[in-house]
Formats: C-alpha cells, sequence, structure tokens
C-alpha cells in the first residue's frame, strides 16, 4: 500500500511559495494499476516523483508498507528507491552504454558484484521485454518503443514492488503505445507489482488502470474505479478527459440531436450485461421504439462495456428506463 | 642530424640540430606532466563546478561563486604574467623557477581552471533526465560522478582535453620565453634575440605539426565516443 497522509508540495519561486498540490490523502493498494491523469501543469509529475521523494513534499508523509519515506535518512532512502522502478517519457537511458548494460546498471548500483548474476539476470529481463537479440546494441540505435522496454526491463532489474511510469508512452506511437502498455498489464498480472503511471490519455488510463485519480490545478479532482470514474464522470475535466477518449460524435452534450424525435438516452452496459440482449427484451416487453443514435463496444481494462445514444419513443418510456436501472444498466437522460 | 644536407641548405643557420631535437623532448615533457597534472586537477575542480550549480545535485550556491570566482580570476590573468607572479610559490612548490620542472606549476594553475570549465559544461550537457533516473535508482553521488556523468559526457571530456592540450603547447611556447626551455625558448633566443629567422620558422613549423597531431588524436578519441 502506498499512502500519502496531508501531502502537499508547493516551491518556492521568487521568494513566494507557489502552491504545485494542494492538500490531499490517497491511497494506491498493492497489485492495483492506479493512474493519474492531468494535464500539463497539474501537478502529477510532482506527485509521481513524491512517491520515491525525487520531490519532497512541504508537508505531510507518504508511506509505502510500513515505512514512512519521508522519516528515511538518505542511505536507507536510496535502498528503499532500489525497491521502486521507474521509467520516464523520454526513457532516460544511457547513451553510452550497450542495452545489456542499461540493464545491469541497477543491479551494480545496488552493489550486485556477481558478473554470473548479473548477466543472467539482464538474460532474463531483456527476454521478458523481447529485446534479446538486441543486448549489444546502443539506444540510439533502437526505435522509441524499444527504447522504452529497455527502460522498463532496467526498472525492473532490482525486482522492485513498485513501477513508476512517467508518461511512459507520450512520446510513442499508437501502435506501439498499444504494445508497451500490454507489455506493463502483463507485468502487473505477473510480478504482481503496482503500477502508478501518469498520463494526459484517457485511452491509457482506460486500457491497463484499475483506479484513477484526476488531476485539475493541483487538486484531486474525482478519484476511483476506472468504470465508474470512465462511465459516469461527474467533474469537468473528467468528462472532458473521457470525451477526448471517445470518437467525435459520441463525445457528448455538444452533439445537436434537436431534429430527433423521442428522448435521448445513454445507456451504459458493463460486463456480463454487455453481452446479454437486455435491451431488445426489455423494448420488446415495454412497446418501446429506439432508434440508435451513436454507440461503441469496448473494453476498459479487462472489463467489456457498451454505450449507446438512443432516441426511445413510446409510452413506456419509463417503465421501460426503470427495468433497464433494474437489469444494472446505467440510464441517463441527455438534456438537448 | 639525418637528411643534413637538405636541412643544411634550407636553414643555413641552424647550426645545432641536437639542440633543437632536444627543445622538441622539453617541450613534450612539459606538455605532457602539465597535461597530466591538469586533467588531475582541473577534473575534480570541474565535477564540484557542476554539482555546486544551480539546481544541480548538490547545488551550493556560495561554494559555487568563490569556485567560479578563483577560476575566472585565474583565467583572467594572460599566462606570461600568471607565470611571474607564482614565481615564488613554483619555487616553493619545486625548488626552482627555471626548466621543464619550473614551468610545470604555472602551466598546470594557468590551464586547469580552463580546463574545470570545460569540464563543468560539458557535464551540464548531460540530459538531466539520465540523472534523475539514476537518483531513481537509488544511486549514490559518487556512482552518478564515475557511472553517469563521466562515461556520458566522455566524447565532450576528451574535446576538453584536447583543446586544453593545444592551450598548453602555447602556454609553453611563452613559458620559453622567460626560461622554461623548449620550442619557445629557441624561437625566442635564436629567432628573436639573434635574428636567426631559421630558428622560427623550423619552430612555428615543428608546433604546427604538433598541434596538428594533438587534433588529429583528440578528433579521433571524440568519434569513437560519440553515441549519439
Amino acid at each position: 500500500m502506498i499512502r500519502f497522509v496531508d501531502v502537499h508540495k508547493s516551491y518556492r519561486v521568487d521568494g513566494k511559495d507557489v502552491p504545485a498540490l494542494e492538500p490531499f490523502s490517497l491511497d494506491i493498494a498493492d497489485g492495483d494499476v492506479f493512474g493519474i491523469i492531468g494535464h500539463s501543469g497539474a501537478g502529477k509529475s510532482t506527485l509521481i516523483r513524491l512517491i520515491n521523494l525525487l520531490e519532497r513534499p512541504s508537508g505531510g508523509r507518504i508511506v509505502i508498507g510500513d515505512t514512512d519515506m519521508t522519516a528515511l535518512p538518505e542511505p536507507e532512502l536510496r535502498a528503499a528507491r532500489q525497491r521502486i522502478g521507474m521509467i520516464f517519457q523520454h526513457f532516460n537511458l544511457l547513451a553510452s552504454q550497450t542495452v545489456a548494460e542499461n540493464v545491469a546498471f541497477p543491479l551494480r548500483i545496488a552493489g550486485e558484484k556477481d558478473q554470473t548474476a548479473i548477466r543472467s539476470r539482464v538474460n532474463e529481463l531483456l527476454h521478458r521485454v523481447g529485446l534479446s537479440d538486441h543486448a549489444n546494441k546502443y539506444p540510439s540505435q533502437l526505435s522509441g518503443g524499444q527504447k522504452q522496454r529497455v527502460g522498463i526491463a532496467r526498472a525492473l532489474a532490482n525486482r522492485p514492488s513498485i513501477l513508476l511510469c512517467d508518461e511512459a508512452t507520450s512520446a510513442l506511437d499508437p501502435q506501439t503505445t498499444a504494445s508497451v502498455l500490454d507489455l506493463l498489464a502483463e507485468i502487473n498480472r505477473e510480478l504482481k507489482l503496482t503500477i502508478v503511471l501518469i498520463t494526459h490519455e484517457m485511452d491509457v488510463v482506460r486500457r491497463v488502470c484499475d483506479r484513477v485519480a484526476v488531476l485539475d490545478a493541483g487538486r484531486i479532482v474525482e478519484r476511483g474505479a476506472v468504470a465508474d470514474v470512465f462511465l459516469r464522470p461527474t467533474h469537468a475535466t473528467t468528462r472532458r478527459f473521457v470525451s477526448e477518449a471517445l470518437p467525435e460524435e459520441e463525445a457528448g452534450a455538444n452533439v445537436p440531436y434537436q431534429h430527433v424525435p423521442g428522448r435521448i438516452m445513454r445507456l451504459s452496459f458493463r460486463g456480463e450485461a454487455t453481452w446479454s440482449p437486455t435491451l431488445g427484451r426489455i423494448t420488446r416487453e415495454t412497446g418501446v421504439d429506439f432508434n440508435i443514435l451513436a454507440g461503441r463496444i469496448d473494453r476498459i481494462k479487462d472489463l467489456p462495456y457498451g454505450q449507446l445514444t438512443l432516441a426511445m419513443q413510446g409510452a413506456g418510456v419509463d417503465a421501460a428506463l426503470k427495468a433497464l436501472r433494474e437489469a444494472g444498466i446505467d440510464v441517463e437522460e441527455l438534456t438537448r | 642530424m639525418i637528411a643534413a644536407p637538405l636541412l643544411q641548405t634550407l636553414f643555413p643557420n641552424i647550426d645545432d640540430w641536437g639542440e633543437m631535437g632536444q627543445a622538441c623532448i622539453d617541450t613534450l615533457l612539459m606538455l605532457g606532466g602539465s597535461l597530466l597534472l591538469t586533467i588531475l586537477i582541473g577534473l575534480p575542480l570541474g565535477v564540484l563546478l557542476f554539482l555546486t550549480g544551480k539546481g544541480q545535485l548538490h547545488a551550493m550556491p556560495k561554494l559555487y561563486a568563490a569556485l567560479s570566482l578563483v577560476v575566472n580570476v585565474l583565467r583572467s590573468i594572460p599566462f606570461i604574467i600568471l607565470m611571474i607572479v607564482l614565481m615564488p610559490l613554483t619555487y616553493v612548490l619545486v625548488g626552482t623557477k627555471l626548466g621543464i620542472r619550473g614551468a610545470i606549476p604555472p602551466l598546470v594553475i594557468g590551464a586547469a581552471p580552463f580546463f574545470a570549465r570545460l569540464v563543468e559544461t560539458a557535464l551540464r550537457e548531460v540530459e538531466q533526465g539520465v540523472i534523475e533516473a539514476s537518483q531513481a535508482m537509488g544511486a549514490t553521488t559518487w556512482q552518478i560522478v564515475r557511472h553517469v556523468l563521466l562515461p556520458e559526457a566522455r566524447a565532450s571530456l576528451w574535446a576538453g582535453v584536447t583543446v586544453t592540450a593545444i592551450a598548453l603547447v602555447g602556454y609553453t611556447a611563452m613559458g620559453g620565453a622567460i626560461g622554461a626551455g623548449g620550442l619557445g625558448d629557441l624561437a625566442y633566443r635564436y629567432g628573436y634575440l639573434s635574428y636567426k629567422s631559421d630558428y622560427m620558422v623550423v619552430t612555428v613549423l615543428l608546433l604546427i605539426v604538433l598541434v596538428q597531431l594533438l587534433q588529429m588524436v583528440g578528433d579521433h578519441i571524440v568519434a569513437h565516443y560519440s553515441r549519439r
């Protein structure tokens, strides 16, 4: 468990304290993939760096397991950092060292002297990230996705219990992003380590995260399970992030349905409900006509979900809505 | 000397080529000795300047300002004056003010601050993110210097060594004028004071060859270490 207890952070600029993060508390459970989403300048880089104390909080405590990180003297803090892996937007690899040497670096830092042990650990890690054939190349000879894989292998070298991802896919193209996210999900599943990632893309959160916190101007404005936040965003910032992740015509409120007769409803199915013919059954039973205006079926991490925008007509609309809600489907009426 | 007839025809006023050879050796000894010491002193000084600089791992504004001032003062004194000013200190350090030994302390004191600045600049070119990544791995400052900063900056550091070596060639020649020996001494005594311009021409040619060689070797090393 990573716990932020009444943490806040401000920077001193020209003799004045400028707040970067307003006081907040936050728990991140072991084994979770926890996303922190925010626009640039919202404070997410600061927040993730509080975990390994690359940034010191101005107040409050950061507790990992039973260890109060903020109270550790320097040598113990360094030892604790060896148990926390970190990957970066711009990879931050040693340009003068080969891939294998980059991955071996944290092992050497941690004091490993046994060359055979280092070599076998490096091979194992490179195999995991699919770069066994590139051990003796230099970072400049690799693609962005491969560089990030080296970063991941390096971050995992000392068998950390936590992996911090600082905009790890922001410099990558969509296809590479998907493969790196798959790798992160696999690592989370197989090594049972906690992943904290920051991003400005809701799609990254949707693909891999279990829980999410939305950061806006130094404040956590919304937090919860990704499915809840994604399907029922309450804060304006969250809504904007969610709509950015959706195709334009579904993006919501702005789409004009004035000319469409009937009541405009947005239905959200999740989990098993996505696969059962609930809508068909209920509309048949209540005698409601509907017209599909927009819709998608996708996944939030491993959870299938569907979202349909319908125009519903007929005397039984209210009864239908009630029945839909009872069947576990979220129904939201869109105002025109 | 070999090829003596040709040399005699070209430079009739040079009657002792052995002296010229000795001067070359002296210049190389002064250069080698002072370059080695310059690196030994300038490299740690440059690292210290970098680490204590604004926004760096061990930012210490007052120490940085003090070091910076010393470096600037030493760099702003023309070498020939520095050499004269330092004579008492030179005598204390090496027991003579003359010859190769007498030349080395002022050469090092003149060049080390220059090299330290080049080291500082080279280290600043290392990506901040790489340093941050090492910190995140729990590296100590020493580990960061030893395994990150110096290896990552080695191409620029070797470029700095090359520039410093060439500057030192110039300094040794100046030193020759006030008793350090070497090629500068020959050029000054025979070429300038005795109007034997042959000496001047040969000395200059030899210095050009030396500088060319240094630059070529330096460029070669820099190219070898460039990984970007």
